[in-house]
């Protein structure tokens, strides 16, 4: 274990160090890296933990960005303030949802098929609520300050977004080894037989919820003011909540690195992908690999890669079996 | 309020649920022999709405006659996907099932977009703009040949399964799997046969939707989400509850159309959802949980 942790303060210095050394372009990339990986971590922190299927996590990143960047423009509050703010709402929608799905039973595909239609009405909407831009979304203005959240060059945007990204790794760990995180498995494991032993499953289960639902709105705000535009068909699109399950699963769920290291597969492909295939007007094709290689490793890895990475790395590292 | 406007809308509702209650006959099947929730059944909808404008639009056969190939088409289409995919989780933990259709849903979604871009087409049909009055309604006739031809087929499914060996193998194995096992079913192929025969009622559906709604390679989600609805209304593995949701949804919208824009329509039919998940799991007319 120790090794493994000096290995992680090792890649987490040459992080510190990169931006000194890439240009603009690969650190653009890397920012997304780190943001998909935190958002991946904090839907892991609901389904990976507690076995509940979210597949409408993008309404807590739409709400993240539009509460924040709303504040910003009518109230001038800056987006720190106001992702906090966005965060403890999304807890409250977050709990609502939840309080539906675990109080009434909800299991399994019941529970997806509920929180993709919150997140779907709330999509629609916001379409329709004229002071935050309807359909057209909202553009922000561009006033770079720390006050703002908003920065010119996107090396401070690439401390954030890694900060948020370690931040949530650390996060998960301690949860991962700290009596909640033990029984929130429990509760994944084996539903029944966790309540038979005394575990209130509904009590995790709400937790888990709501400390995902918070970390994600956080991304939201990050994202708003990192491309200086939202709309209900980009932070609160189903084709979002796919996007941002795929890291963890292809990573590795249930595990505080397999988002990251889903994100470093996955994200480089996406971004490369994109603005190459789209030149050649291929511009689906990069979604379709992604389903192509979600699908595989589900099939035949279906822990995930971080679990053969693992065992690969296990004799040099000295981790137990 | 209006009557002749109310008389019109339901009347609408009622033409659009037959075809809402088609495509959800084939996800109800799905999920009533292996319990597998077709997250790839609205992109399956949309990949034979483009199957079926190629068609058109290359050999000038109207969507109502090639509706056989294209049903054809994606019976293989599905075919294909169960036994590569589908097969091979049917033991895993739900979560791992959700995933891998949500990324085939993600695989049709995207290669409809490659092969025929973003663009929303509208195709000339043979039908087209005609319409017959009703009273003092109208009604366009290729919403009605819709209407006739999807409860038409999903009446033929219910009699399948109801009369011919196949259909009676099918039930058993939905039934009781062991026991069709055991009895000498060859459930593997019973699972292949349904599955594409899901995937094709949800083709026949797109193509019978052509005239009534432009084409556009993001249709598929709305649809997927639809069909839920309506076999959740209708009880999950009931077929008969499909068709009955369908209807109920396809008034439904209609009629909320009076109350809040067109657009906002969905609001209705999934808080409709969440209330009858919550309040009647088990569908109106009771279903296999």
């Amino acid at each position: 274990m120790k090794r493994l942790y000096l290995l992680l303060s090792g890649v987490f210095a040459v992080l510190i160090l990169l931006p000194l050394l890439l240009d603009k372009y690969v650190i653009g990339i890397f920012v997304m890296i780190f943001y998909y990986a935190y958002l991946g971590q904090a839907w892991n922190v609901l389904t990976g933990y507690t076995g509940h299927i979210s597949l409408g996590h993008a309404l807590y990143v739409g709400i993240g960005a539009y509460i924040s960047t709303y504040l910003a423009q009518q109230l001038n509050l800056t987006p720190w303030v106001g992702m906090i703010l966005g965060g403890i709402v999304a807890v409250l929608v977050a709990s609502c949802i939840g309080f539906l799905g675990f109080r009434f039973g909800l299991r399994g595909v019941y529970f997806v098929i509920l929180t993709i239609a919150f997140a779907e009405i709330a999509r629609l909407v916001v379409c329709h609520i004229k002071p935050l831009g309807g359909f057209a979304g909202i553009f922000l203005d561009f006033r770079p300050s720390f006050y703002n959240l908003q920065f010119r060059g996107n090396v401070p945007y690439y401390y954030i977004s890694l900060g948020l990204m370690a931040g949530s790794v650390l996060f998960v760990r301690l949860l991962e080894v700290s009596r909640m995180g033990r029984l929130m498995i429990a509760v994944r494991e084996d539903e029944e037989a966790a309540q038979a032993l005394g575990v209130d499953s509904f009590k995790y289960s709400m937790l888990a919820m709501g400390i995902s639902a918070f970390m994600t709105a956080l991304g939201g705000t990050f994202f708003a003011n990192y491309v200086y535009y939202i709309s209900p068909n980009t932070v609160l699109s189903m084709g979002l909540s796919i996007e941002l399950i795929l890291r963890p699963i292809i990573g590795g769920l249930g595990t505080a690195l397999g988002p990251v290291l889903g994100s470093f597969i996955l994200t480089p492909l996406s971004e490369i992908s994109r603005s190459y295939f789209a030149k050649g007007g291929l511009e689906g094709l990069h979604l379709i690999l992604y389903g192509v290689l979600a699908v595989l490793v589900v099939l035949f890895m279906r822990r995930g890669i971080l679990l053969y990475l693992r065992r690969a790395l296990a004799p040099v590292l000295r981790l137990e079996p | 309020m209006n009557y002749a406007l109310l008389l019109q809308l339901t009347v609408q509702g009622i033409l659009l649920g037959g075809i809402y209650g088609l495509i959800a006959v084939g996800l109800s099947l799905i999920f009533g022999v292996m319990g597998v929730i077709n997250f790839a059944h609205g992109p399956m909808m949309v990949m034979g709405m483009y199957v079926s404008y190629w068609i058109l639009v290359v050999l000038g056969i109207d969507p109502y006659l090639s509706l056989v190939l294209v049903a054809a088409c994606i019976f293989v289409l599905g075919y294909l996907v169960q036994f590569l995919v589908v097969n091979r989780i049917l033991d895993f933990p739900e979560a791992m099932q959700v995933l891998p259709l949500v990324a085939i849903g993600l695989i049709l979604e995207n290669s409809v977009l490659l092969l025929w871009g973003p663009d929303p087409r509208s195709p000339k049909t043979l039908l087209g703009l005609a319409a017959v009055p009703l009273g003092s309604a109208t009604i366009d006739v290729s919403r009605l040949v819709a209407f006739c031809l999807a409860v038409a087929i999903t009446g033929s499914i219910l009699l399948f399964l109801k009369k011919t060996d196949l259909g009676k193998a099918i039930r058993a194995a939905a039934d009781n799997r062991t026991g069709a096992l055991l009895i000498g079913i060859k459930v593997d192929r019973i699972n292949n046969f349904s599955f594409a025969m899901g995937a094709a009622t949800t083709g026949a559906a797109g193509a019978l939707l052509i005239p009534l709604i432009p084409l556009s390679p993001h249709l598929g989600h709305d649809f997927t989400l639809t069909a839920f609805v309506v076999v959740i209304l209708g009880g999950m593995g009931n077929l008969l509850g499909a068709l009955v949701g369908g209807l109920i949804l396809g008034v439904a919208e209609s009629l909320s159309t009076l109350f809040v824009p067109a657009t906002m329509k969905q609001v209705v039919s999934f808080s409709l959802l969440v209330v009858i998940m919550l309040w009647r799991p088990q569908g109106l007319l009771g279903g296999r949980r």
